[in-house]
């Protein structure tokens, strides 16, 4: 492996490869580096290229030695043209990132291939997390494949499939009485109790964190080894927007396409907009919030990287948009109906954020544009279960299905591509 | 004004391995001011160069975030309580 060190972001001190959560001058984050000089050497697209179809084609790129990930097919999903919500928003070069054809229905599967894989090879012995939910369906999932003990702590309202849908795979599950960022809490003092337990987004989350990397690099793949020239990402701790743009940065460092300027955007839910407040109040400072919002995904009310995710959205020329929750259910069924990608909640807050700065011409109607859309919909189909439903109940018999269409009650020619 | 400044395990080794500092101050500030005349060094961890708060230090009074209150100005009374909690990062999007 190329030399790979930890740096950090507040003081600049470096440090070895180890399990250290932060920084122990300054209480910094701890960002990995690498011998960008090195790494360009290699062949690298042939490298990529004959890799597994999974993040882990980009291992020259990931902070491990990877002659072993725990891989259970995380990335490599697909990037899709989107005309019709295009059509809609008035977007003439837009593409969709569906996330929600990961093993465990979200992105986190990137993340946590990456976090366990290294917490293995630094000596932990149990899988843990802070989660809404999505992360401990993969925690669980890939603790279960790697043959690991997995604890996971949650917040107690949290969405049943998200609950059965970890506790499936075998792991621990603890409900907290209290949100997410009193889990948070909590696990920050545990990480430091229980010396063998990978908390995969605390004391493992400097490796962690590197996996939302592979969204950047497998978009500019999948566009012929070119960059987008606008990214819509949702923030909840502001590590995934953060990671994307390294991400564009590391492929110019080594080479990979070519240097441009490529804008990254936001998208909060209002009920939960720390990052998005601060955005337009034009402060440095975030305020921490309590979350009210149905994008429970996105329920961080104190994000850890929401400092550096405001910093990369002004740097870059983006914008941070936030969206209430009609018009997050409301973009849900639009993906859906448009593209026939069924996202979570987190998703709608992309798309309805999407739909928002088209309007307000932040982003423009022949920018190529890469939305990510994160999670699966059944994850948190309560949230449309009121929208949509049976057309209609009939006798199994050819006279009743006819009346049903003459009444109205089966329609067609609302597709958003039918010809009139 | 006496207040007591509670140290966080990763800067114990600065104060003799103690948890807690008594120091005296009128303000927030000045408190922490009295704990590096104390245990000089321990000032560099918990403020920048420009002598602002570092932004992965917390430093409560009693149960409050002083940024949510007057910052170092914020005033102190006799027998409170400052805790200096490094902010941990966590959270999954």
């Amino acid at each position: 492996m190329i030399n790979q060190e930890l740096k950090c972001r507040e003081c600049s001190r470096h440090f070895p490869l180890q399990a250290l959560a932060v920084c122990d001058y300054c209480f910094g984050p701890l960002e990995v580096t690498y011998d960008y000089g090195e790494i360009a050497k290699l062949d690298l697209k042939n490298r990529i290229e004959a890799g597994p179809r999974s993040i882990w084609r980009y291992a020259d790129l990931l902070p491990v030695e990877c002659e072993t990930p725990i891989d259970l097919g995380a990335g490599f999903t697909p990037l899709v043209r989107a005309e019709r919500l295009g059509a809609q928003l008035g977007l003439s070069d837009l593409w969709i990132k569906n996330d929600t054809l990961n093993p465990t229905g979200s992105f986190k599967d990137r993340v946590v291939s990456v976090a366990l894989t290294a917490a293995r090879g630094l000596g932990f012995k149990v899988a843990a997390c802070a989660s809404t939910g999505n992360l401990a369906n993969s925690v669980a999932a890939h603790g279960a494949f790697a043959g690991m003990d997995s604890v996971v702590f949650i917040p107690k309202d949290l969405e049943k499939p998200k609950i059965l849908g970890t506790a499936i795979y075998g792991a621990n599950v603890v409900a907290i009485d209290g949100n997410y960022d009193d889990v948070n809490r909590l696990c920050t003092e545990l990480a430091g109790e229980m010396p063998t337990w990978a908390f995969v987004n605390v004391n493992i989350r400097t490796y962690y964190a590197e996996g939302s990397k592979t969204l950047a690099f497998e978009i500019a793949e999948q566009l012929g080894w070119s960059a987008p020239d606008h990214v819509v990402v949702p923030i909840a701790s502001g590590s995934q927007l953060t990671k994307v743009h390294k991400g564009f940065l590391e492929m110019q460092k080594v080479g990979l396409i070519n240097e441009k300027p490529i804008r990254i955007s936001g998208a909060q839910a209002q009920g939960c907009a720390p990052v998005a407040n601060a955005f337009a109040d034009g402060s440095d400072f975030i305020r921490p919030v309590k979350p009210n919002t149905i994008a429970k995904s996105l329920a961080i009310g104190n994000p850890a990287d929401g400092w550096y995710a405001l910093e990369v959205v002004k740097n870059t020329g983006g914008s941070i948009g936030a969206v209430s929750d009609s018009e997050i259910v409301d973009a849900i069924e639009l993906l859906a109906r448009t593209e026939g990608i069924f996202a979570e909640t987190a998703g709608g807050v992309t798309i309805a954020t999407l739909a928002k700065l088209a309007k307000e011409s932040k982003i423009l109607p022949d920018e190529r544009v890469v939305a990510l859309v994160t999670g699966h919909g059944l994850k948190t189909l309560d949230c449309v279960s009121d929208r949509v439903g049976i057309s209609t109940t009939i006798e199994p018999r050819l006279e009743s299905f006819l009346e049903a269409l003459e009444k109205g009650q089966v329609k067609l020619g609302s597709a958003s591509g039918a010809s009139s | 004004m006496s207040i007591t400044i509670r140290i966080p395990t990763q800067l114990r080794a600065l104060t003799g391995n103690n948890s807690e500092v008594v120091v005296t101050g009128a303000t927030v500030g000045e408190a922490l001011s009295g704990l590096e005349s104390a245990h000089p060094g321990i000032g560099e961890r918990i403020f920048d160069e420009t002598g602002k708060v570092r932004r992965f230090v917390n430093v409560f009074l009693s149960e409050e975030d002083v940024r949510f209150l007057n910052g170092l100005d914020t005033p102190v009374n006799d027998g409170q309580v400052i805790s200096i909690v490094p902010a941990v990062a966590g959270g999954s999007y």
